[in-house]
C-alpha cells in the first residue's frame, strides 16, 4: 500500500505541474504545439533527454545485462552517446532553424516546402504514424504492467483475478489519463516541465536505488568490498562480451540514428528559443546517459551470479523489481516504481502531442485562420490520439501470437532506415520528390516483408543474409534513396535558393 | 581546428568497436569489468568531445542569430514556485 500511496502522490504532483503551466499559455497554436520556440538550454536537454529514454533504460537494460553481461551498455549507451549529440548537431540545429524561419511545426510541413510536392504527407504520414503507434503502445503496456506488479496483493478481493493487484487495464487507464491532462491543458510547456522533472525523478531514483542494492547484492559491510564481492561471483563471460556477434554489435551503432526521424524528437527540437539553446543537451546528453545506464548495467550483471538468487522463470524485465522487493522496504520499491512510470511518460507525452499536432496541421491542414479553433482541434486530436492508442493498447494485450516490444525493436529500426531521408533533406541538393518516395515506400515495403518473415517480431534471432534487420532496411532505404533521386528531376531553383542559401553561387 | 573535429568523431565511432577488450573479464579495483569501465570512459570522452565541437565547430550562421523579440525574456525554464 506504501508503493501505491508513493505512485499516488507522484501522479499528482505531475498533474499540479502540468495543469499549473497553462497559466502561461499564451493562446495560440503555436504556444500549445511549440511552447512558441521560447525553450531554453536546460528544459531542452531534459526534454530530449527524457523523451529518447523509455522504461528500457532503467528496467530492460538491467534485466539485457542480466541475460548477456555488460556489453549490453556498449551495444545501446555509449553509441547513443556518442551518437545522439551528433543528430541534435547536425540535424536538430538545422531543423530548429528553417523550422524557427518558415513556420514549420511538424516534419511533413518541412518535406512538402523542401521537396516542392503536396502530396509527400500522404505517403510520409502514414509510415510515420505507423511506426510510432507501437513504441507508443509499450509506454501503455508498460505502465499497466509495472503498476499490477508493484501492487500484487493490495486488493486481494477486488482485483483477485489480476493477482490482487491493481489490473493492467487500469494501470494504464490512469497513466493515459494522467499524461493526457497536462499534455491538453500544458501543450508543449506543460509536457516540457513535466519532462524535466520526470527526467530528474528516473535519474535519482536510479542512482539511489544503485546505491542500495550494491550492499544486498555484494552481502558485505563496506560500499567498496560489495562492488568486490559482486563482481567475482559473476561468471567470466558476462563481465566480457565473449557472447556478444561483432556483427550484432556493429549494427545497432545504427540504432541511434533513429532520433532523426523520430517525429516528436523533430518537434522538441523546433521548441528551442535559440540556437544556442542546443549548446547543453549536445554536450551534456552523453554524460546523462552513462549515469542512467551504468549502474543499471552493473546491477543487471550482478543479479546474474547464482548466490543473488535469481528464479529462473523470471522474466528478465522483473529483474530490477525482485531485487528492490528483496533488498529494500516498500518505500524504496515505491519510488523505483514512480522512477519507471517517469521514463514512460516523459517519452508519451511527447508522443500523443506530437501526434495531435501532426492530424491537425498534416490532415486538417489548419496554418494561421482562428487560432481558438486550431487549439480545440489540436488538444481535441490528443483525446482521440490517446483514446485510439489506449485501446490499441488493451488489443495488443491480448494478442498471443505478436510481442509488441519486440515489434517496438522493429520500429527503431525502420525510422533509422528513414534518416538517410532527413540527412539528404538538409544537405543534399541533389535530394528529389521521386527518390524520397522511393525510400520511403522502400522502408515500409521492407520492413513489412521482412517482419512477416520474422514471425512478426516472434523471432528475436531473426537475420536477413547473415545480418541485422536494421542493416538490410537501411541499406535498401539509402538504395533507394540515391538511386531514384540522381535518375529523377530537382526541385526548382526556387526551392534550392530557399533551403541552400548559398545555391545561386554553384 | 573545426578541420580535426570530423575527423575525431570518425576516430570515437572506430573505438566504441573495442576487440581489444572484447574477451577480456579483467575486473580493475577488484570491480569494475574493464570493458565497461572503457566504454563509461568513452561516454565521457563524447561529452567531452562534443564541448570541444560547440566551441570550435559551431555554424556561426547560427550563433549570430538573436532570441526573436516577442519571445525574449519570457524562457519557459522553470515553473514558478
Amino acid at each position: 500500500m506504501t508503493s501505491l500511496t508513493i505512485i499516488g502522490i507522484y501522479l499528482v504532483i505531475l498533474l499540479l505541474l502540468g495543469v499549473s503551466s497553462n497559466r502561461l499559455f499564451r493562446g495560440t497554436s503555436l504556444d500549445y504545439m511549440l511552447a512558441s520556440h521560447s525553450i531554453g538550454p536546460f528544459l531542452l536537454l531534459m526534454s530530449l533527454f527524457g523523451t529518447t529514454m523509455t522504461s528500457f533504460s532503467l528496467v530492460g537494460s538491467t534485466g539485457k545485462s542480466y541475460a548477456v553481461g555488460i556489453g549490453v551498455y556498449g551495444l545501446m549507451a555509449s553509441s547513443s552517446a556518442l551518437l545522439h549529440p551528433l543528430c541534435f548537431f547536425m540535424i536538430g540545429l538545422k531543423v530548429w532553424r528553417l523550422g524557427k524561419t518558415h513556420g514549420y511545426s511538424t516534419q511533413i510541413e518541412y518535406f512538402k516546402d523542401r521537396l516542392d510536392s503536396q502530396r509527400i504527407g500522404w505517403v510520409l504520414f502514414p509510415v510515420v504514424v505507423g511506426f510510432v503507434i507501437p513504441y507508443v503502445l509499450i509506454g501503455i503496456l508498460g505502465a499497466g504492467g509495472t503498476i499490477n506488479a508493484v501492487t500484487q496483493g493490495v486488493f486481494p478481493e477486488a482485483f483477485a483475478s489480476s493477482g490482487g493487484g491493481i489490473p493492467a487495464w487500469l494501470g494504464s487507464l490512469v497513466i493515459c489519463g494522467v499524461v493526457l491532462t497536462y499534455v491538453f491543458f500544458g501543450g508543449m510547456r506543460g509536457t516540457a516541465w513535466a519532462n524535466a522533472f520526470q527526467t530528474t525523478v528516473f535519474m535519482a531514483l536510479g542512482v539511489i536505488t544503485f546505491f542500495v542494492l550494491v550492499k544486498g547484492v555484494g552481502g558485505k559491510e563496506g560500499f567498496l568490498e560489495s562492488m568486490q564481492a559482486a563482481s567475482s561471483a559473476v561468471a567470466p563471460g558476462k563481465l566480457s562480451r565473449e557472447a556478444m556477434p561483432h556483427r550484432i554489435y556493429f549494427a545497432f551503432l545504427l540504432v541511434p540514428f533513429s532520433i532523426g526521424m523520430f517525429p516528436h524528437i523533430f518537434q522538441h527540437w523546433l521548441t528551442a528559443r535559440d540556437a544556442n539553446a542546443f549548446k547543453l543537451p549536445i554536450v551534456v546528453h552523453p554524460l546523462f546517459v552513462m549515469i542512467v545506464w551504468a549502474p543499471c548495467v552493473l546491477i543487471g550483471t550482478w543479479a546474474s551470479a547464482a548466490s543473488v538468487g535469481i528464479p529462473d522463470t523470471l522474466p528478465s524485465a522483473a529483474i530490477l523489481g525482485f531485487l528492490v522487493n528483496k533488498h529494500s522496504g516498500e518505500v524504496l520499491s515505491g519510488l523505483l516504481t514512480a522512477g519507471i512510470l517517469a521514463a514512460i511518460m516523459s517519452s508519451l507525452d511527447s508522443q500523443f502531442l506530437c501526434l495531435g499536432t501532426m492530424f491537425t496541421r498534416d490532415i486538417l491542414g489548419r496554418r494561421g485562420g482562428d487560432e481558438k479553433k486550431s487549439i480545440f482541434y489540436a488538444r481535441l486530436f490528443v483525446v482521440a490520439i490517446v483514446a485510439v492508442c489506449y485501446g490499441l493498447a488493451l488489443l495488443a494485450s491480448t494478442a498471443k501470437n505478436v510481442s509488441i516490444f519486440n515489434l517496438g525493436i522493429w520500429c527503431f529500426s525502420a525510422f533509422s532506415a528513414l534518416f538517410p531521408v532527413i540527412v539528404a533533406a538538409l544537405y543534399w541538393r541533389g535530394l528529389t520528390k521521386a527518390g524520397t518516395y522511393a525510400s520511403i515506400i522502400t522502408t515500409a515495403a521492407v520492413w513489412i516483408a521482412l517482419l512477416r518473415d520474422a514471425d512478426w517480431g516472434n523471432n528475436t534471432h531473426y537475420s536477413f543474409l547473415g545480418q541485422h534487420q536494421i542493416v538490410t532496411l537501411v541499406a535498401a532505404s539509402t538504395i533507394a534513396l540515391i538511386g531514384v533521386s540522381l535518375m529523377t528531376k530537382r526541385p526548382s531553383e526556387s526551392t534550392l535558393a530557399k533551403f541552400f542559401p548559398d545555391h545561386h553561387r554553384d | 581546428m573545426r578541420s580535426i573535429v570530423w575527423p575525431l568523431l570518425a576516430l570515437l565511432v572506430i573505438l566504441h568497436h573495442d576487440f581489444w577488450f572484447w574477451n577480456d573479464p579483467t575486473l580493475v579495483a577488484g570491480w569494475f569489468p574493464i570493458g565497461l569501465m572503457y566504454h563509461v570512459g568513452l561516454s565521457i570522452v563524447a561529452a567531452a568531445f562534443w564541448l570541444f565541437a560547440v566551441k570550435c565547430a559551431w555554424p556561426t550562421e547560427l550563433v549570430d542569430e538573436q532570441p526573436s523579440p516577442v519571445n525574449a525574456g519570457d524562457s519557459a525554464e522553470a515553473p514558478q514556485a
